[in-house]
């Protein structure tokens, strides 16, 4: 009797360490086999939706560009590239590089150059003739120390606030222009809040709570401190920042409470039905608005308060590993990325614009031409949330931090969190 | 010798693959994540790193976000344990004194578990959703559409560590409460009815037979139980990632830690996070293989 009892918790237990372990299971980065020396691997995390579509759009430039190669896909789904990150690290770490990968163009390539895992591409620029055709303090950006090491595909936004206009209007707001500062925002909030809308800015977690700070800090700063602050240039314990941080949190005041919950569709969603005014967001939502039909009358945008005149970009790029897999084939994949055409073919579907100033606007929807003549006259400066101006490991500190601040209000403490992640590497 | 060889050659024989390959990639694997540890291997390039010493652990332990991975850890092991016991305990009791359809609330309440937690995470987070009043969601909304408005909360977005923390471990209790009770269950079925029989004879109320007769004879079920869902808590990962995200500084625990830090290439200091929660492990384990063996060598 005893044994039968013994043997049963036996099995049992066993059981349940069989589905603790089952679920350790990690995946083993799915690399094919590089037996054809036509294929060239591209690995993206570009797997749905308008992004899936501008990656089909170069696909078919580079098969009537580069005749000799095959395309092959190594997408790895997932938001903003967490999972793919995570893929492409073992495959790097390991020896087994594809023929080109997509990282955000700027200071989150760091990583990859330390490890020495990518080549530098400059000498690709001036056979391509990109050192002409790309905006100089786009290529000022990119440059460490007087080496590139990525070719941009695209560019987005990410200072543009989304409102509501019939929201606006409950009180007697319009929609149509951008509050000057700040604090006029926070004066139109208390506005909404008096006219009934109880949470006037939608907002969601992580990165998305990360794009306000940054617009904050870009309105009260000015643009050069505020880039300087990713250069630790501009001292992060100074009291404008104290001032600017104070803000973020007053702000925070007008938001949603399950903003830690939620996603930036759910928080644009909150716009479009009315329960909220605004929300801040990259000018990826153009494209989320054109697919979710919501007509142009029932949205405005324009950039954050206090920071017209400042285009906080982030780019999409292609990089040259070292040791890939068909190099001469990723040569040609860059040319595509780089070329007039090839950018056509990719923005016009993702909802980004060229990199490149010499596109026509005409080719493109009606957001994005107001997008193209900001890029070619405003002041280019980077974001931390996507790449540009932090590496992975800031950026992993700093979403922490403010998943932090979210809870404790701890405006002292956020500050010296966010300094102390820029001095990581 | 020959006869010798033959006695304890076939079995060693057997052995041999399982131990080959338990010693190289379990044991041989700990050892290698041991010495990255002790390495200044920050960044995924390769070649030769120096070695620091316990450097990586002093840094970890003065570290106000690890130290908070490990507060939540601790809380997230004693909710999620406690609530599942309890609530595998008492599906145990009310299936074993006979309900007609034993066998359809079994499976129901077994069921649960045969959900991959990554699935289940997707489904509790939009469940918890904080939302209260008229924009409730999830569970907030069934309490408000019951009319039990005073149990909507903000569940783990906000609110002390403990609130926080028995928020995450409330979808795992519902996952494993299920395993607990089929454990128990069948603790219960093999205790031999004579017992049953002479308690009652003897003149024991339900409560005593319970009390004095059943559960003593439980106890090694419930340290298995115990051993189980504490080594499952302490390794929990894909559930609270699927629900509150990665960087997440309230529920963060030290896999979802390591994870983060090892995206960054830092690889000596996930080693190090890592042999942290094997030592966290170890700690639970040990004891109980110690006893076992006790146990086994006693009789």
């Amino acid at each position: 009797m005893r044994g039968g009892l013994s043997r049963t918790v036996a099995v049992l237990s066993a059981a349940g360490l069989l589905a603790v372990s089952a679920c350790g299971n990690s995946d083993d980065g799915g690399s094919g086999d590089s037996a054809a020396s036509k294929d060239v691997t591209v690995f993206t995390w570009w797997a749905d939706g308008g992004e899936k579509a501008g990656l089909d759009g170069l696909v078919s430039t580079f098969g009537t560009e580069c005749k000799d190669f095959k395309f092959v896909n190594s997408a790895v789904a997932g938001g903003a590239g967490a999972n793919a990150k995570q893929v492409l690290a073992n495959d790097l770490s390991s020896g087994n590089p594809p023929s080109t990968f997509q990282a955000h163009a700027g200071a989150e390539l760091g990583d990859y150059i330390k490890a020495g895992q990518v080549d530098d591409v400059s000498g690709l620029y001036k056979e391509f003739g990109l050192d002409k055709a790309f905006p100089q303090s786009l290529i000022d950006n990119l440059t460490v120390d007087g080496k590139i090491y990525s070719i941009p595909a695209n560019v987005h936004r990410a200072n543009v606030v989304w409102a509501n206009p019939a929201v606006l209007k409950k009180a007697n707001i319009d929609g149509t222009t951008a509050p000057a500062t700040v604090d006029a925002w926070i004066a139109d909030m208390d506005k909404l809040k008096a006219a009934g809308v109880k949470a006037p800015l939608a907002i969601s977690k992580g990165f998305a709570q990360e794009m306000l700070v940054e617009a904050v800090l870009l309105a009260e700063l000015g643009a050069d401190k505020f880039t300087g602050l990713w250069k630790n240039e501009t001292d992060w314990a100074g009291a404008d920042v104290t001032a600017a941080l104070d803000k973020y949190k007053k702000l925070l005041s007008y938001t949603n409470s399950d903003r830690e919950a939620i996603d930036w569709p759910d928080a644009l969603g909150y716009v479009n039905k009315g329960q909220a005014g605004y929300t801040l967001m990259g000018d990826w939502v153009a494209a989320q608005q054109l697919a979710d039909k919501v007509p142009d009358s029932a949205y405005t945008y324009w950039p954050a308060p206090g920071t017209a005149g400042n285009f906080q970009y982030l780019a999409d790029s292609f990089t040259q590993p070292t040791g890939g897999k068909n190099p001469d084939g990723a040569k040609c994949w860059l040319k595509v990325v780089g070329s007039a055409e090839g950018q056509k073919a990719f923005n016009t579907k993702k909802g980004s614009i060229p990199a490149r100033s010499d596109a026509q606007p005409s080719d493109y929807p009606k957001y994005q031409q107001a997008a193209m003549a900001d890029w070619a006259k405003d002041k280019i400066v980077p974001s931390c949330a996507h790449g540009a101006a932090c590496s992975l490991g800031q950026n992993n500190d700093i979403l922490s931090a403010i998943s932090q601040f979210s809870g404790s209000q701890d405006v002292a403490k956020l500050q010296s969190a966010l300094g102390a992640a820029m001095k990581t590497s | 010798m020959h006869g010798r060889i033959r006695t304890w050659g076939p079995g060693a024989l057997v052995l041999l693959p399982t131990v080959l390959l338990l010693g190289y990639f379990v044991y041989g694997l700990i050892a290698w994540s041991f010495n990255t540890s002790l390495t200044d291997r920050h960044t995924a390039r390769k070649g030769p790193a120096d070695y620091v010493g316990l450097e990586n652990y002093t840094n970890l332990f003065g570290e106000e976000r690890f130290l908070n991975s490990l507060k939540n850890l601790g809380v997230l092991t004693v909710a999620f344990i406690v609530g599942t016991l309890i609530f595998g305990l008492l599906w145990a009791l009310l299936l074993e004194k006979g309900v007609p359809g034993e066998s359809v609330f079994r499976s129901v309440f077994l069921f649960p578990m045969a959900i991959s937690m990554i699935a289940s995470g997707v489904v509790w987070g939009w469940l918890l959703n904080p939302s209260q009043g008229d924009e409730a969601r999830g569970l907030n909304r069934l309490f408000s559409i019951l009319q039990l408005n005073f149990l909507e909360n903000s569940w783990w977005t906000a609110g002390s560590r403990w609130t926080t923390m028995m928020s995450i471990a409330l979808p795992a209790v519902w996952q494993l409460s299920g395993y607990i009770m089929a454990l128990f269950l069948a603790g219960f079925r093999g205790i031999p009815p004579e017992l049953r029989e002479a308690a009652r004879v003897d003149g024991a109320s339900e409560f005593k037979l319970y009390r004095h007769v059943l559960f003593p004879q439980l106890s090694p079920i419930a340290l298995s139980a115990l051993i189980i869902l504490g080594h499952m808590s302490l390794k929990l990962f894909d559930l609270i990632y699927a629900i509150t995200g990665p960087n997440q500084f309230r529920t963060e625990v030290p896999s979802i830690y390591m994870w983060n830090t090892l995206l960054r290439s830092d690889q000596a200091k996930a080693a190090a996070i890592a042999i942290v929660m094997l030592a966290v492990v170890a700690v639970l384990v040990i004891p109980y293989v110690a006893y076992t063996v006790r146990q086994e060598s006693n009789e």
